[in-house]
């Protein structure tokens, strides 16, 4: 099943972005360490958000999704628009990033998906409850795989994957419910 | 949502100052009190709403619907309930979560609620008489008929007079009911092998776009929150109220009702800046809700009332009510397409009117969410990629399960009080929420149990779970604390609505009800703020 980047709009349309700007409004480049007037303050740029999305997309979505790379780029896109969400998602991903430099000698981008899984579990992430102002783990739990699970299991197509073409959170109207499975 | 600084900013620009002359003050910007400010500011007088909490932002919406589905926040964090200003006790036999009860704000307990809207039977405004327990009501369904109409026009109902044990209807719902779901379907066949006759479901929600408000849209997530509106909540009433012309003061929680023998004469409320007001008028209106509407007139206490505000009776607080839940839920070997809407769309009264006095009314609810949402199941775990895939596999999809409110009878022993201990962020004591339930309820439980697993049975289904007496929980409608009565000896409240000890007081909201019957109780509490406006007309 491929994603696409019109499901991520979809997922947009449930979960929100920041206030009346939708993905396609995103500038790709701003925010993070990267900003001209931006502090060093361990604040993860866009890129590095991606990328470090996509490639714990890669992990947490099932084998059966294909698509991961432009799907996670425009749900981010929208969601790194909501200030508060937006700082939390690159703190996290910069604290991620720091922790998988240190124990795997790089990002968690570059690291194999052996290693990424390795990584998220030696976090704590897998038995963490999410949590927006917890330890590392729980964050990482809350900003990066909930974030990604929240993505794809709220859109139409992710609820396809279960039998669910209109999942909660999504505004999927009336017919749904009423019919059997197609 | 906005940040404390934005927050600050925009409490140093609202004016929460008392306005001058004003006929009506009402208190609690809940359904009750909405309905009562939007008539009156319609028919020319000049109206003040004060609200304990805040207005809410309609663009936050998505995201308090975020907070419903994802495991970090509590049912109270989505509407931002908590805290030093909600803290409260519950030293009854069963405990009270008042907190997962209520919404402070603009549009009340309406902003968190199901949306289920239905007229209370003939016989429970008789209880005593038709069922020999409990009190009869100073009036009857014929009394409160006309206005139920009114008030399913005003909250927009859905709906269809396809009820055989229904009350008598004039005319025909304002919008088409919803369609029944496809695992209504499934019930239907075991129902009609078992003689049980299933319904429609009045619902405060749009079928179709309705008074300007959008047709529901499905997001799932009515109870807490429904992003698009199609919902009704009381914002609709408050915001037409400050159409017509009247102020509505948020964050301006009333502390005492200042008094004479006979009259309110002032509401006395407190502003986020730390001052104090004054606000005065012909008339005042208490619609804080079953709870908070009896703390207020006991904070209100004098040398003419040393037990507190319109409480020569002695029973401000006392026969505090709710519904109980029963609920019965399996599992079938085929898909129930549940989770797709957040509401139901069939129920049973047909047991409804077989109540006396050992047994009490219950109404049947067939789910249309049964079992688990994928995405809350997605977000907890310890699992991801194809093994959390499968595991969503195979919990969800074929859940079914039978809900039913049930009766509870009001008894002295169950009430709301003041924490004699406890205060809140302004230093006034808290409300204690005692509750006792009684054998006839728990009676009532077992009852609507027994032919919820026969219906289960009849369909096939294995029983997973059962809410009995042992287990069973509020469905958060808070009843009984200022009850309406002829007698100012036996009640709080003439048939008008009036405080008997008060001659410019009302109190709109189900703390009237002296018996809850087993219906979701916002449709009588419109209908009865509808009246209560009527009654202020007429004395203004």
């Amino acid at each position: 099943m491929e994603l696409t980047r019109r499901d991520a709009a979809a997922a947009l349309a449930a979960l929100g972005a920041g206030g009346a700007v939708g993905y396609a409004a995103h500038e790709w480049g701003s925010g993070g360490d990267d900003s001209p007037d931006a502090p060093d303050d361990g604040l993860a740029t866009d890129e590095e958000v991606r990328d470090a999305l996509v490639a714990v997309a890669e992990v947490v979505y099932p084998s059966a999704v294909s698509g991961i790379a432009a799907f996670v780029e425009s749900f981010l896109a929208g969601r790194l628009e909501r200030e508060d969400h937006g700082r939390g998602v690159r703190e996290t991903v910069g604290e991620l990033d720091e922790l998988a430099s240190e124990w795997y000698d790089g990002p968690v981008a570059e690291l194999d998906p052996e290693d990424r899984d390795r990584l998220l579990r030696e976090v704590g992430a897998d038995v963490a409850d999410e949590n927006p102002e917890g330890t590392t783990a729980e964050r990482v739990r809350y900003y990066v795989v909930n974030e990604l699970l929240l993505a794809l299991y709220a859109s139409p197509r992710g609820g396809e994957l279960v039998g669910i073409e209109n999942p909660q959170g999504h505004p999927g109207g009336t017919d749904t419910y009423q019919r059997g499975t197609p | 949502m906005s940040g404390p600084a934005t927050n600050r900013a925009r409490n140093r620009a609202v004016d929460r100052t008392p306005v001058d002359g004003a006929d009506v003050c009402v208190i609690g910007a809940g359904p009750a009190g909405g309905l009562v400010a939007a008539r009156l500011a319609d028919a020319g007088y000049d109206v003040v709403v004060l609200d304990a909490g805040p207005r809410f932002d309609p663009g936050d919406r998505q995201e308090r619907m975020e907070r419903a589905i994802r495991p970090a926040y509590d049912r109270p964090d989505v509407w931002g309930v908590g805290g030093e200003r909600d803290a409260h006790a519950a030293t009854g036999e069963w405990f009270y979560p008042l907190n997962h009860a209520r919404v402070k704000g603009v549009g009340g307990s309406t902003l968190h609620w199901q949306g289920m809207v239905m007229r209370l039977h003939e016989a429970d405004f008789n209880s005593r008489s038709e069922r020999g327990v409990g009190v009869d009501w100073p009036i009857d369904y014929a009394d409160l008929r006309p206005y139920y109409a009114e008030a399913e026009r005003e909250l927009g109902v859905a709906g269809a007079d396809d009820n055989p044990f229904g009350p008598p209807r004039e005319e025909p719902y304002p919008m088409p009911a919803f369609p029944p779901s496809y695992s209504d379907s499934l019930f239907a066949a075991a129902c009609e092998e078992l003689g049980i006759s299933m319904h429609s479901v009045g619902n405060a929600r749009n079928s179709e776009t309705y008074d300007g408000r959008s047709e529901c849209v499905g997001y799932g997530t009515c109870q807490p929150v429904c992003p698009s509106g199609a919902k009704y909540d009381a914002t609709v009433h408050v915001e037409r109220a400050e159409q017509a012309g009247a102020t509505v003061i948020d964050r301006a929680p009333v502390q005492y009702l200042e008094h004479s023998a006979d009259a309110v004469r002032a509401a006395e409320y407190a502003t986020p800046d730390g001052e104090t007001h004054r606000q005065e008028a012909e008339a005042f209106v208490v619609a804080c809700g079953g709870v908070e509407t009896p703390r207020l007139l006991l904070l209100s206490e004098s040398e003419e009332y040393p037990g507190g505000l319109a409480n020569a009776s002695g029973l401000v607080g006392k026969f505090f009510m709710d519904h109980l839940f029963a609920g019965t839920g399996g599992v079938l070997d085929e898909p129930t397409r549940q989770n797709h809407v957040g509401f139901i769309t069939s129920e049973s009264h047909q047991f409804y009117d077989e109540a006396d006095a050992e047994v009490g009314p219950f109404k049947l609810e067939f789910f249309n969410y049964a079992g688990p949402s994928p995405v809350e199941l997605a977000l907890t775990g310890d699992d991801w990629g194809d093994a959390l895939l499968e595991r969503l596999n195979a919990e969800y999809g074929d859940h079914v399960a039978v809900g039913a409110l049930v009766e509870q009878l009001p008894r002295e022993d169950s009430y709301v009080a003041l924490d004699p201990e406890r205060t809140d962020h302004l230093d006034s004591p808290v409300p204690d929420v005692h509750w006792n339930v009684g054998d006839r309820a728990l009676e009532t439980i077992e009852r609507a149990n027994q032919v919820q697993e026969q219906i289960l049975d009849e369909l096939g289904a294995e029983v997973t779970w059962q809410a009995g007496p042992d287990s069973t929980g509020p469905a958060y409608h808070h009843m009984g604390t200022t009850r309406m009565g002829n007698d100012p000896e036996e009640s709080v409240v003439d048939p008008q609505c009036r405080t008997h000890d008060l001659d410019n007081c009302w109190i709109a909201g189900s703390s009237v009800f002296p018996t809850g019957g087993a219906m979701n109780p916002t449709l009588t509490i419109a209908a009865l703020a509808l009246r209560v406006a009527e009654d202020i007309e007429r004395s203004l």
